[in-house]
């Protein structure tokens, strides 16, 4: 398959990662930020290609994972109303809230529907003009210019019964709130390949030079990141701290101008508690003003995020690059996908969901 | 049914118009049901026995048997490649097969919500008679329930199936041991995402269609061919992996496969690429894995690919000794990582 299957070639995998060994003389820390790689690492075994010097750890760049358990809640109360069809992307319908998740509301009789775009909610509302169609907006950057043209569009078309419940979040104030962290041991990142595609990678500039760190954007095959390792340890042993861009098939320095307009004409930046994680000041996006009659908090009851979950799942300290998953003395064991303790084991972009999937059972073949 | 409709011979019923749909009545016992059985269902399927309007089948039978039973309930009805008629027929013959056993009987049973379309009930019922008749089963009994709107998702088929068990050794987990090897019957993930595709109306540049297909030919070649086969399985909800972690814990042994020589169909892999689904666990309708011994993998191989239906058989792994039911996969860069069963449902991912 083209542009997947040369950048999954063996030997050149083989390749570079000779190359990382041979740049590399110190023990060094790099965090990937998006859920995405770290699947592709766990799956493709890419950390084990490396050298024992380079350790990689996960970032909070997934999603689901981040989202408040209070919008959760919200989401399921909406669903409950016998009026609404409440929508989502499918793998936002299996994060467990307070009480259960929204396959078990759906379970209950709330009509709950997975959908694929938010603009097939917006078709949903234009064909049952009766109902007040919810979509559960969440996400980074990638989603958000698809959830913005919703809304433009819902108000443009005069769509009274269609609103968005907004809880979307911006990658670069996490990595800032990272690296400010007094236990942060991130020393280099492999930035989120799609949401540079959107955003461009001038952000990433001050943050670089401000924390001395080298910021290389990364794709989600295994030779983007694994290009992307050796681009972050080569600069590391040089002692130089820039924004590079190998992932330049998909990135320009300056992003996706038309998704960057639709963006600021719908949102505006506001300040986020991550789940997890805790609150980041600009961190996240809400409706503008002139958006507001779309916002579901305007038309259901503001949203309300009070205390982080306590417990035993240590997903915060998975999201911060703090820990591995394999570090949970509750992994695989008391948490595992099909009774999750939180997010991270749940989401398809969850760090504790990837150990388990492709290393949960350690199979030695004799 | 309307009232036009009663005037149709028995034996020759004409097309139904589009506008004519089920009621409740074609399933309430009186005259609509015995015209909806006796001008769609029984012509369409064409048996002696049913012919014989009793309350069953009356069959002769001899030697071990194998009973299966399967119920069907795919949106949409019909996909590129297969409707719930064809999925209904293969899907039951396919369970004999991995039986170890030649499909000989099938009963049918229709539960159709009111409100269906009696054309589409008509291209359904034909389905199920062509795929019969390429399965070379007999559809001997039957039986058909109406339940009100709302009730129902259109129509559900239920098949049980009896064939007789041709295999000399039995067929199963219990009997797979250390060095055998994994043939699988072809690519994987055609169904399961030419249903995708359908249901949520994708519109991909190339139509994937449904393996959907008999399998019951290929398998009972290798007994023929005296090939000592420990274990098939078809590849259906779960797709290859759940087969294959099913067949390691029962077994209690372990299985290793190959990523690179498991076949996936180029737009069947950007389908999954694009949603975030994984190949392993896509449904089949018409793909299996056959463990033989190392001994005779090279016959068994050269048997499959002879029909159309495993003509892509490739040996793709081998079992192992172990306690736990390990399944691993080396990994196209040479990692081994490990295979678990689909948790949940299959979600599209966010981005």
């Amino acid at each position: 398959m083209k542009f997947r299957d040369e950048y999954r070639d063996s030997r050149a995998a083989q390749v570079l990662a000779r190359a990382i060994a041979r740049t590399v003389t110190r023990p060094w820390t790099l965090m990937e930020v998006c859920g995405g790689q770290t699947h592709a690492i766990v799956r493709f075994g890419i950390d084990r290609l490396l050298p024992p010097e380079i350790t990689l750890v996960h970032g909070p760049g997934c999603p689901v994972c981040v989202t408040p358990v209070e919008y959760v809640d919200r989401a399921i109360t909406i669903a409950e109303y016998p009026d609404v069809i409440l929508c989502s992307y499918g793998d936002m319908l299996r994060v467990p809230g307070s009480h259960g998740d929204l396959l078990a509301a759906k379970s209950r009789g709330a009509d709950v529907r997975a959908v694929y775009s938010p603009l097939d909610a917006l078709s949903l509302a234009r064909a049952n003009p009766q109902r007040e169609v919810v979509f559960f907006a969440v996400g980074f950057e990638t989603t958000a210019p698809a959830n913005a043209m919703a809304a433009y569009q819902a108000r443009q078309d005069g769509l009274a019964n269609f609103s968005m419940l907004v809880s979307h979040v911006l990658v670069p104030p996490a990595m800032r709130s990272i690296l400010d962290a007094p236990d942060s041991r991130i020393q280099a990142f492999l930035a989120a390949g799609h949401v540079c595609t959107v955003m461009g990678y001038e952000e990433y500039l001050p943050i670089a030079a401000h924390y001395r760190v080298p910021i290389v954007v990364t794709g989600f095959e295994p030779l983007d990141i694994l290009e992307g390792v050796y681009r972050c340890v080569r600069q590391l042993e040089n002692g130089q701290a820039e924004v590079e861009n190998p992932y330049s098939r998909v990135v320009r320095r300056s992003g996706n101008p038309t998704a960057l307009r639709i963006m600021k004409e719908v949102f505006r930046v506001i300040p986020r508690r991550w789940r997890g994680i805790g609150d980041i000041a600009d961190s996240g996006l809400g409706l503008a003003p002139a958006y507001a009659a779309f916002d579901a908090e305007r038309r259901f009851g503001a949203v309300t995020v009070d205390t982080e979950p306590t417990g035993e799942c240590i997903s915060g300290l998975v999201l911060k690059g703090l820990c591995k998953p394999t570090d949970c003395p509750a992994f695989g064991t008391r948490c595992t996908p099909d009774r999750p303790l939180g997010v991270t084991m749940v989401s398809s972009e969850g760090a504790c969901a990837a150990y388990y999937r492709y290393r949960g059972k350690p199979a030695r073949p004799s | 049914m309307t009232s036009k409709n009663s005037h149709f011979p028995n034996a020759c019923p004409l097309p139904a118009t589009s506008g004519d749909t089920i009621q409740l009545a074609h399933g309430g016992g009186g005259r609509a049901m015995a015209r909806l059985i006796n001008s769609i269902i029984r012509p369409a399927f064409d048996d002696t026995e049913l012919d014989r309007q009793h309350d069953g089948a009356t069959l002769i039978l001899d030697g071990p048997l194998a009973f299966t039973t399967d119920s069907y309930v795919v949106q949409p009805f019909v996909f590129p490649g297969g409707d719930i008629g064809t999925l209904a027929i293969n899907g039951t013959v396919n369970d004999l097969a991995m039986c170890g056993a030649h499909p000989l009987y099938l009963s049918v049973g229709l539960i159709l919500e009111e409100g269906l379309s009696i054309e589409l009930l008509q291209r359904i019922v034909g389905s199920m008679r062509a795929a019969a008749t390429a399965a070379g089963v007999r559809l001997v009994t039957g039986d058909t329930k109406v339940v009100d709107r709302g009730k129902a998702d259109g129509m559900f088929i239920n098949t049980s199936g009896i064939g007789r068990l041709v295999s000399p050794t039995p067929i199963g987990p219990a009997s797979i041991a250390p060095g055998d090897v994994v043939i699988l019957s072809g690519d994987i993930g055609r169904h399961g995402m030419a249903v995708m595709a359908a249901r949520e109306g994708f519109g991909f540049e190339t139509v994937i269609e449904s393996d959907c297909a008999p399998v019951a030919d290929a398998v009972l070649a290798l007994f023929e061919a005296g090939v000592e086969v420990h274990c098939l399985r078809d590849l259906t909800r779960g797709g290859l992996a759940s087969a294959l972690v099913e067949i390691a814990e029962t077994a209690r042994l372990a299985i290793s496969i190959d990523e690179a020589a498991v076949p996936v169909a180029d737009h069947v892999l950007a389908a999954c690429e694009l949603l975030g689904l994984d190949p392993f666990h896509v449904a089949n309708e018409g793909r299996f894995i056959a463990i033989v011994p190392a001994d005779q993998v090279e016959q068994a191989r050269d048997i499959l690919t002879q029909y159309s239906s495993s003509s892509g058989a490739v040996v793709i792994g081998r079992v192992y000794a172990g306690n736990g039911g390990e399944v691993t996969c080396r990994g196209i860069l040479g990692v081994e990582r490990a295979i678990d069963m689909l948790s949940g449902e299959q979600l599209p991912r966010i981005c």
